[in-house]
């Protein structure tokens, strides 16, 4: 039965109308597939007409893999750098299986980083997330430097310092995602 | 934040073995990747169909974004075009009757080149029209210095073909597809380019710095005969790019010769044109002789 004094304001359609309004379950679509999506659409941020001669764009999908994956440890297998890797290594130019291996490898050291240090607090999780991106982004390099000549290590400077001052951006970016993919 | 129960297998057989295999899968999955890597180390060209395909997937969405990039990028100069426009147009008057001079000049130049390059017996294979093109992303996140250039095998690009914007030299393809191809940016480390100095000939390399600037280095070391400067153009030996080119501006001096600056930025760029490749013979003639395992001359 309605209740009239309390006129609820209720979202349009016929299928929120008869739907109970308590003990609701959020869709586990929405829920699995929020942080895959957003992890691939950071890849592709990389084909966007930003065109520079320098790199200075930062490694947007590991960074959004890395807050996921320090948000919600068990979000995803420890192998799930592999697939991730493999998508964004068709769209950043480097040698392929660069960023499949260095993203396997970060998967693996949060691992590790886990069972050192369970109780972490904010600033930790940044520094191991910068500690991560640094080696990421020289060993992307050191990759490069073995396929083709390489530029000197100087010139990564910029992506670095822009990608870890970022890095609280894009955990609250997820963090945003992650209230709607658990919003009923 | 406490740790996720998944990890506390506890007394269960089960989800003891479950973490275990989750751990191989990861390890197995950086081993595979570290294989895949040593492969396209190996064989750079061997995943470049799948790079190829991921460019022309992307390409419709790049396009879209470029045209609204390129028109907030020429709104500022649209306006302020306006306000000097009087005096600009009595600048712009006399240039083009100096500029007239020195077409009649280049024209009678041209002439002379041709006849000349007869007399050498040497031809060049030109076909006329290049291939007009948008640069529609770059590689940015990569030390590598890439483009994806909005045209590709249909309008007739071909691998190798040399790129060249209104300013100056901007790279050469690489990896073709149907509608888009890959272009090895000036920038790049990877990309030498032979070049002369304008004025008196000066024979050098180019090799990018990966920063926006490229390394000229001279032929003959010993003496560093740059200044600030300097006008640096293609010298077309090699047989990849054609003479002539405007390529750089020297901007400082180092110890193994200057430092300069393309004068196509590719960020400034809207159009680029492939052009063919300057003497196709002497090229094949290079791929012939190190096929055979012959020093290439």
């Amino acid at each position: 039965m309605k209740n009239p004094l309390t006129p609820l304001k209720r979202k349009r359609g016929s299928r929120r109308l008869y739907q109970s309004r308590l003990n609701r379950e959020q869709s586990p679509t929405k829920m699995t597939a929020i942080p895959v999506i957003s992890v691939l659409a950071a890849s592709l941020v990389a084909t966007f007409p930003i065109i520079t001669s320098q790199p200075f764009l930062p490694p947007l999908g590991l960074m959004v893999l890395l807050a996921w994956r320090m948000m919600r440890p068990g979000i995803w297998p420890m192998w799930a750098g592999l697939p991730f890797g493999l998508f964004d290594d068709m769209f950043n130019g480097q040698p392929f299986g660069s960023s499949a291996l260095i993203w396997s490898l970060a998967m693996i050291a949060m691992e590790m980083a886990d069972s050192w240090a369970i109780w972490r607090d904010y600033w930790q999780d940044w520094l191991i997330a910068g500690a991560i991106i640094i080696v990421s982004i020289l060993a992307g390099l050191w990759f490069v430097s073995l396929a083709y000549t390489a530029p000197g290590a100087t010139v990564l400077l910029p992506q670095i310092v822009i990608s870890i001052l970022l890095f609280p951006l894009v955990v609250r970016l997820c963090a945003k995602l992650d209230s709607w993919r658990l919003a009923t | 934040m406490a740790p996720p129960s998944n990890r506390r297998s506890g007394f269960s057989r089960k989800a003891q073995y479950g973490l275990f295999a989750t751990y191989v899968i990861a390890v197995g999955g950086a081993l595979l990747a570290a294989l895949l890597l040593i492969i396209s180390i190996v064989d750079p060209t061997g995943f470049s169909a799948l790079k190829t395909s991921g460019n022309e997937i992307t390409a419709p969405v790049a396009r879209f974004f470029n045209s609204i990039r390129r028109s907030v990028n020429d709104m500022g100069g649209n306006m302020s075009a306006y306000f000097d426009a009087a005096s600009k147009n009595a600048d712009l008057n006399r240039e083009v009757e100096a500029n007239r001079q020195k077409l009649n000049d280049a024209a009678a130049l041209k002439v002379e080149n041709d006849r000349l390059r007869k007399l050498l017996g040497l031809v060049r294979e030109t076909s006329e029209g290049g291939v007009v093109a948008r640069l529609i992303s770059t590689s940015a996140t990569s030390s590598r210095s890439l483009a994806t250039l909005s045209e590709g095998s249909t309008k007739g690009v071909i691998s190798g073909q040399p790129i060249r914007g209104p300013e100056g030299l901007v790279g050469r393809t690489i990896n073709v597809g149907p509608t888009t191809a890959s272009v090895l940016l000036v920038t790049d480390a990877d990309n030498v380019v032979p070049v002369m100095r304008a004025e008196d000939g000066l024979p050098a390399f180019s090799s990018g710095l990966a920063n926006g600037t490229v390394v000229i280095r001279p032929i003959n070391l010993g003496v560093n005969p740059f200044k600030k400067g300097d006008i640096i153009v293609t010298s077309g030996n090699g047989g990849l790019y054609p003479p002539n080119v405007p390529f750089a501006m020297v901007l400082e001096k180092s110890d193994v010769g200057a430092i300069a600056r393309p004068f196509a930025d590719p960020a400034r760029t809207p159009y680029v044109v492939t052009m063919p490749i300057f003497q196709p013979k002497v090229l094949e003639a290079e791929a012939k002789s190190e096929e055979n395992g012959d020093e290439a001359p």
